[in-house]
């Protein structure tokens, strides 16, 4: 993926980088709001990520523009105000995710590669299917080897949204924010225990695990065979 | 409250009564006063009269004889207005006079002395009240004059009459005043308590109206409005405050952050432990966390004025959030149970109360377990009560002293109990935060036994829409 980093604090922005790029995606730095828009312009990106406070021009006025001149590259904006307001404003100004600093890579990884793989297209696939795991998202049903698996609805969400994003890593506060529309860190491990009821309905009587956790970063669904 | 019993509780209407209570008091004085003088003064005419009238007629007596008495009486009698007159001889026959007998009774009296009798007019008629002296002529005749009581009695009539009519104007007067007054003066209050309710709920930038009449109600507001100029400075200078610390303290902390992650990820050798790492990472992330609260207690303390309030439904946010966490109490053994009356609407944001019914669980997690062996239990209820609705979380647990609950609330404080259980100490201060910005309180309750934290919200205008993602807070992913 060609990520654009649009970041003041030098230091932060290499190391960001660097991490990316250890991850495989090609990256570039931008160090204020001008330079910043100039790139985003006019170079084709995956994802931008998009500082809020920067010098020379403000991180929610490059995104206002850009979205204003029809450019709907996916932004991250990172702010270090963890703020609901700041959230609703920054998602109004055209952001698709926000993120509070500081926050742990491994959370800001799984957040720009699930934007980079949204898909583009208006169509909306109305089935997921991971190993012999099916989920009908019209019919509401989930079944594994043919044999149907009952859900609640909270269970079918979180299980629509992990097989959507099939094969990433998707972080806990993504989990909270994406299935219950919560917007922040729970103290304790509320997510883990709902993860775990999830796995004991759709492992458990399997032999082989599709919901793996992923140590320090959080969960993925996949088939490991393949 | 009705408009009807606003109007009663002004100090217009207090002020009302008063002065209809000494209106009254001081006319009653004037007219009691009027009167009794005026009373005083006819009767001393009275006597007057008829002391003149026995000196006129015994002069007459002594000069004409008793035929002249007679005559005299005869000719005085018919007149309009007459005085009461009367002449006996010894044996009480009546020779002249306008009034049928008295009595043996009044004529024993003695001589000279004034009585008041009652008495029929001649020719029959209703008994009168009249002020009557006899006088013993010589030859055992005995004469009577009088003067009938009707004008004393037709003057307090009309003084009585003066007094009630009196009344009555003033108590039209003082109730028209009043509600002149008061329906002013609420006017104006209430469009400065309205303004100052909005105020309160973070919008600093709304002024007080000023009419421009200079009256005290200006001056007043005048003077309000450049005590909010001055809050909203200061709620501009924490705000930018609070935000520059945001921003300079937590960029180090991310690179703190970022390095610890990078070292874990290479390893190599020298290298400090994975664990050493990971545990320094988590400090850091309790720091980032403790400082999070904080920024965001204040922020919600000055009111954030943009804090998207939206109409909920109060059984529905609770559930949401009872479905979240009832697999986390079932975990540690214990059960989590909702009991919600339904359709009771909150004029909130979402997130903030959210995140406020969850600290209070989370702390029903942590000191809610009661002793013995008894498992967790932990009750969300979402009652009305009056104006408000009242969300609450009971557990079973210890519960805090009395002495404590008030403390409990404040940044920072842990209570004794708690000393060694992770926590900032912060996660009941921005409960309270958020039911403060929401114009309710958090209140601590004992519910023996156990802790009933209860969040008390006022009541949503609206009716409630279907709950869901209307705060506008949810994201394009």
């Amino acid at each position: 993926m060609r990520i654009l980093i649009v970041e003041d604090d030098v230091e932060a922005a290499n190391y960001l980088a660097k991490a990316l790029r250890e991850a495989g995606h090609v990256v570039d730095h931008a160090a204020d709001g001008e330079a910043g828009y100039e790139l985003a312009a006019t170079a084709p990106y995956d994802v931008l990520v998009v500082d809020r406070m920067l010098p020379k021009r403000d991180g929610l006025s490059v995104i206002s523009t850009l979205r204003g001149e029809g450019n709907h590259t996916p932004v991250l904006v990172l702010s270090a105000l963890a703020q609901v307001d700041d959230r609703v404003t920054g998602l109004r100004a055209g952001g698709d995710d926000y993120l509070p600093k500081p926050y742990a890579f491994s959370e800001l990884l799984a957040r720009v590669e699930a934007l980079g793989r949204r898909p583009r297209q208006q169509e909306v696939e109305t089935r997921y299917t991971v190993g012999d795991l099916v989920l009908d998202r019209l019919g509401h049903t989930v079944s594994r080897g043919g044999r149907d698996i009952p859900l609640q609805p909270r269970e079918f969400k979180l299980l629509e949204y992990l097989m959507q994003n099939a094969g990433q890593v998707v972080t806990r506060t993504m989990l909270l924010e994406h299935v219950w529309e919560y917007h922040f860190d729970p103290q304790t491990n509320v997510i883990d225990v709902h993860i775990s009821r999830l796995r004991g309905k759709i492992d458990k009587d399997f032999d082989k695990p599709l919901l793996h956790t992923i140590r320090g970063a959080g969960y993925t669904i996949r088939d490991v065979s393949r | 409250m009705t408009s009807l019993g606003k109007l009663f509780r002004t100090t217009a209407f207090k002020l009302a009564l008063i002065y209809l209570a000494a209106l009254t008091l001081a006319s009653g004085a004037v007219i009691v006063y009027l009167s009794q003088n005026t009373a005083s003064l006819l009767h001393e005419q009275v006597v007057e009269t008829v002391d003149a009238e026995i000196s006129g007629l015994a002069e007459r007596y002594r000069t004409g004889g008793i035929r002249g008495l007679v005559a005299t009486i005869d000719a005085r009698a018919r007149q309009p207005g007459a005085s009461l007159y009367l002449v006996t001889d010894f044996a009480g026959n009546v020779l002249a006079g306008n009034v049928e007998g008295f009595g043996e009774r009044v004529f024993a009296g003695e001589s000279g002395e004034l009585q008041r009798v009652s008495y029929a007019p001649f020719g029959g008629g209703a008994k009168r009240e009249a002020f009557v002296r006899v006088f013993q002529l010589s030859g055992g005749f005995r004469l009577l004059v009088g003067r009938d009581l009707r004008e004393h009695q037709f003057f307090r009539d009309l003084l009585s009459e003066a007094m009630r009519f009196w009344l009555f104007v003033i108590a039209a007067l003082g109730l028209v005043t009043w509600v002149f007054v008061s329906r002013r003066v609420l006017k104006r209050i209430d469009a400065m308590s309205a303004t100052g309710q909005r105020i309160m709920q973070g919008d600093l930038s709304e002024r007080l109206p000023v009419d421009g009449s200079g009256d005290e109600f200006d001056r007043l507001a005048v003077s309000l409005n450049a005590m909010l100029e001055r809050i909203e400075a200061l709620m501009q200078g924490l705000k930018e405050v609070s935000d520059n610390i945001a921003h300079d303290l937590k960029t180090p902390l991310t690179r703190m952050r970022n390095r610890l992650e990078e070292a874990m990820r290479q390893g190599g050798e020298g290298a400090p432990s994975d664990d050493a790492l990971s545990r320094t990472i988590e400090d850091c992330d309790g720091l980032i966390r403790t400082f999070d609260a904080l920024l965001r207690i204040a922020r919600i303390e000055a009111g954030s004025s943009d804090a998207a309030l939206v109409d909920l439904d109060a059984g529905a946010l609770v559930a949401e959030v009872a479905e979240l966490y009832a697999p986390v109490v079932e975990d540690v053994g214990g059960s989590l149970t909702v009991e919600a009356a339904s359709g009771l609407a909150l004029h909130g944001n979402r997130e903030l109360l959210v995140q406020a019914v969850i600290n209070l669980i989370e702390n029903a997690l942590k000191y809610g377990t009661p002793q013995g062996a008894d498992p967790l239990k932990v009750t969300l209820a979402v009652t009305r009560s009056g104006d408000g609705v009242r969300l609450s979380v009971r557990d079973h647990g210890p519960g805090i002293g009395a002495a404590d609950r008030a403390r409990a609330v404040q940044r920072f404080v842990r209570l004794e109990a708690s000393r060694n259980l992770p926590g900032s100490g912060l996660g009941l201060s921005l409960v309270n935060a958020v039911a403060r910005l929401h114009g309710g309180q958090l209140v601590l309750e004992d519910a023996a036994p156990g802790l009933r934290a209860v969040l008390e919200l006022p009541l949503g205008k609206a009716k409630a829409r279907k709950q869901g993602n209307e705060g506008g807070l949810g994201d394009g992913g």
